[in-house]
């Protein structure tokens, strides 16, 4: 692996190197294996504290469930009503499926309002589309405006979260990157200074960029209106001063009724960031004159999304409210971080998301980065079964190497093929017991311990040993016992 | 009463002593014993890493092989939880109707060791001596999977002279997630260290478990690291006496 992708990681799944590639750099980076675990078990600890004093939490994650899967079911009856609400409102209504598609739209409203700048509000579809550097291009500069994001943009550095971005960086980091792209030579890491010079560096974006972007974390089908939750206020800002909202939405984003964001309310920031409310909840419906944006468009992005919707299994993926709750949790992200998973949307979520936005076509290796222990879906509020989905996306990759010549090459494709034709029969696997045994005794040690292990049981023992084969199998003590007994 | 022991792969082939253990313990509760000598695995190996139609072909032979047994006992909590939560996927799509219905009325006969003893027989003090500082491990399967609960503390609270360590995170996978320990053997290894931080910070003598896949994992770092650790599955030490004392895996 070269030190280029340590330094710049490729978020991209049609480019990334195949995830147990892409930990090498960060697991030799111990700086930001410490941020990313500190950062987590913060997270983790506060949500378990808001977590444990709702006494009706497993209901509200059952009702979460329900609803999200009640929307899904629905999916093209409530974006219809989305649509004719949000356009009698006052606001536009662009449908995208997939993402240059998107990406062209946005470019072309932003050409109409004759925007040479746009401010940003944090939106995972924007980063999911690759909109940044393709308004680069175009000649159109994206100001993000959250915290993390402005880190992430200032220090030419990449998301490794879906809610805290920037949580692979340390305040000194930050201040470093603020005190070199600010030029404050005397900035202190005291988070307070950190946050001030942000503030100033945004007070003067929000005040001359006329024209905003956002993602949404409801649209809601009853209303036709568009809700953002967030900490900081910067979203409130670039939903109150532009003359023109431009909001990409993925088409699951949808609620029926306005009513039901008391449920999803009451779980997202709990799941999220772990707090009883997010600071700043916001939500609009179309246009008010003399009020907020005069010129208002949503983007219904599908890339993909109407494919996963018509897999029983994979559907349940479009649950997602982007909580992170399940990568806070993981115990591969806690020592990896986001990077590695070369997408923007790391973790046990971006697992099974990624490889389905990509159509099984890149991102094959991320549906093997799980140890299946289950503690994403125990905390997932709208219970999305990620394990199961995982497992589907591992039988559709084996089922895509059965198709290619190669896999007479793959160690571990040819060992398991193998270990079928031993395990369906008792005769072949009790003769594979003994010839085992033998060749154990040329790798063991005097110690009763195999230290080193050829091929890929080399990647066993490159850490761990593995005690010698006992002189005598279960079943075969089993029968020597019956045979004594008689 | 009567139970069938079903002993995966690789603890009839890695730890007998386990299977063993299991032995002595249930029929010292008077439990009439039998093995089938044609059973060899789950078939978790292969759904976990994608073969489902492998993974079909071991989940229908231990059906084949087990469907007119009274009671199923297993002491390995992974393979229950493959039971309980792939097999009725894997018979949905690849089994016919008889396979489906043989399985449904199998499984609420088959157990998991501590359910067997104490939703089954009802015991919690099995009579067993193991003077030792020991600390549990609670495999991801055990807690998320089977919701095994409290059933294995209850279990070690009665056994005499037994002193039980108390492990921060004690939840958190070990890593090994079968041919995810090789396929991703560096980010396993992470884990594995983290984890085993906490193992050892408990100095108990003997770290425990249901299952021998994370205890595999955990004694294999511990002997690598001399760790001074050795693992042992709760069968064994449930199986200890005064009289037959415990054999340690690592």
């Amino acid at each position: 692996m070269t030190q280029s992708v340590a330094d710049h990681p490729i978020l991209d799944p049609r480019f990334a190197p195949p995830f147990p590639q892409a930990v090498l750099p960060v697991l030799r980076n111990p700086q930001l294996r410490k941020n990313v675990a500190h950062a987590i078990d913060v997270i983790q600890a506060k949500r378990g504290r808001l977590v444990a004093e709702k006494t009706d939490w497993q209901e509200l994650r059952t009702a979460g469930s329900a609803l999200r899967a009640h929307v899904l079911e629905n999916l093209g009856t409530y974006l219809e009503q989305f649509e004719s609400r949000c356009t009698a409102a006052g606001g536009h209504v662009h449908w995208a499926a997939d993402a240059a598609e998107a990406r062209q739209i946005t470019l072309d409203l932003l050409r109409q309002h004759n925007a040479s700048d746009v401010i940003k509000i944090k939106t995972m579809t924007s980063a999911e589309i690759q909109l940044n550097p393709f308004l680069e291009a175009q000649g159109v500069h994206a100001h993000e405006t959250d915290l993390a994001e402005i880190i992430l943009q200032l220090g030419e550095q990449e998301p490794s979260h879906i809610v805290v971005p920037a949580l692979h960086i340390n305040r000194s980091q930050v201040r470093e990157i603020f005190a070199r792209t600010m030029g404050l030579k005397n900035l202190s890491d005291d988070p307070k200074e950190l946050t001030n010079a942000a503030r100033r560096y945004l007070r003067q974006k929000f005040l001359t960029i006329p024209t905003a972007i956002s993602g949404a974390n409801y649209l809601i089908a009853e209303t036709g209106g568009v809700g953002i939750v967030e900490s900081e206020g910067n979203g409130r800002m670039c939903l109150t001063l532009p003359q023109t909202m431009i909001t990409i939405a993925g088409i699951e984003k949808v609620l029926p009724r306005f009513q039901d964001l008391e449920i999803m309310l009451q779980v997202l920031a709990r799941s999220a960031t772990g707090e009883r409310m997010n600071p700043y909840t916001s939500l609009w419906s179309g246009v008010t004159p003399g009020d907020g944006p005069q010129n208002f468009h949503v983007i219904l992005l599908d890339n993909g999304r109407s494919e996963m919707l018509r897999r029983p299994v994979e559907r349940q993926t479009l649950k997602c409210i982007r909580c992170a709750a399940c990568m806070n949790t993981c115990p591969v992200y806690r020592q990896t971080g986001g990077h590695a998973y070369g997408s923007v949307y790391p973790g046990p979520i971006g697992a099974i998301l990624t490889p389905q936005l990509m159509h099984m076509h890149h991102a094959q290796s991320l549906p093997y980065a799980s140890s299946l222990c289950g503690a994403c879906y125990e905390v997932c509020p709208v219970k999305i079964n990620i394990p199961e989905v995982l497992l589907e996306l591992r039988s559709q990759v084996v089922n895509q190497e059965r198709r290619q010549v190669g896999r007479v090459f793959d160690l571990m494709y040819i060992g398991l093929r193998m270990a079928n034709f031993l395990f369906t029969s008792a005769w072949r696997f009790h003769l594979a017991q003994r010839l085992g045994r033998i060749g154990a005794r040329l790798v063991t040690r005097k110690d009763g311990w195999i230290h080193s292990l050829p091929s890929i049981g080399g990647k066993w023992t490159q850490t761990r040993d593995l005690r010698g084969l006992p002189d005598q199998t279960f079943h075969e003590w089993w029968a020597a016992r019956a045979k004594e007994a008689k | 009463m009567r139970a069938s022991l079903f002993i995966t792969c690789y603890n009839d082939t890695l730890y007998p002593e386990t299977g063993r253990a299991v032995v002595s313990l249930l029929e010292r509760l008077g439990v009439e014993l039998d093995f089938h000598p044609k059973q060899t695995c789950c078939g978790q190996m292969h759904a976990n890493t994608g073969f489902r139609g492998e993974a079909f072909c071991q989940a229908k032979r231990f059906v084949q092989l087990y469907r007119d047994t009274e009671t199923v006992v297993i002491p390995s909590s992974s393979c229950v939880a493959m039971m309980r939560d792939q097999y009725p996927g894997l018979f949905e799509e690849l089994g016919n109707e008889s396979l489906r219905r043989e399985f449904a009325a199998l499984l609420p006969r088959v157990f998991e060791l501590s359910e067997f003893l104490l939703d089954r027989l009802g015991v919690d003090d099995v009579g067993a001596y193991f003077p030792h500082r020991v600390v549990y491990h609670a495999s991801c399967h055990g807690v998320r999977a089977l919701h095994l609960g409290e059933r294995p503390y209850k279990l070690l609270a009665k056994v005499r002279g037994l002193d039980l360590a108390q492990m921060a995170n004690t939840d958190r996978c070990c890593g090994f997630g079968g041919t995810f320990s090789v396929k991703n053997a560096e980010v396993s290894s992470a884990m594995l260290a983290a984890k085993l931080q906490d193992v050892i910070a408990t100095r108990a003598e003997y770290c425990t478990a249901l299952d021998n896949s994370c205890l595999m994992h955990l004694g294999g770092a511990m002997h690598r690291q001399y760790a001074g650790m050795k693992t042992i599955h709760l069968a064994q030490i449930l199986a200890a006496t005064e009289d037959a004392p415990a054999e340690a895996i690592a």
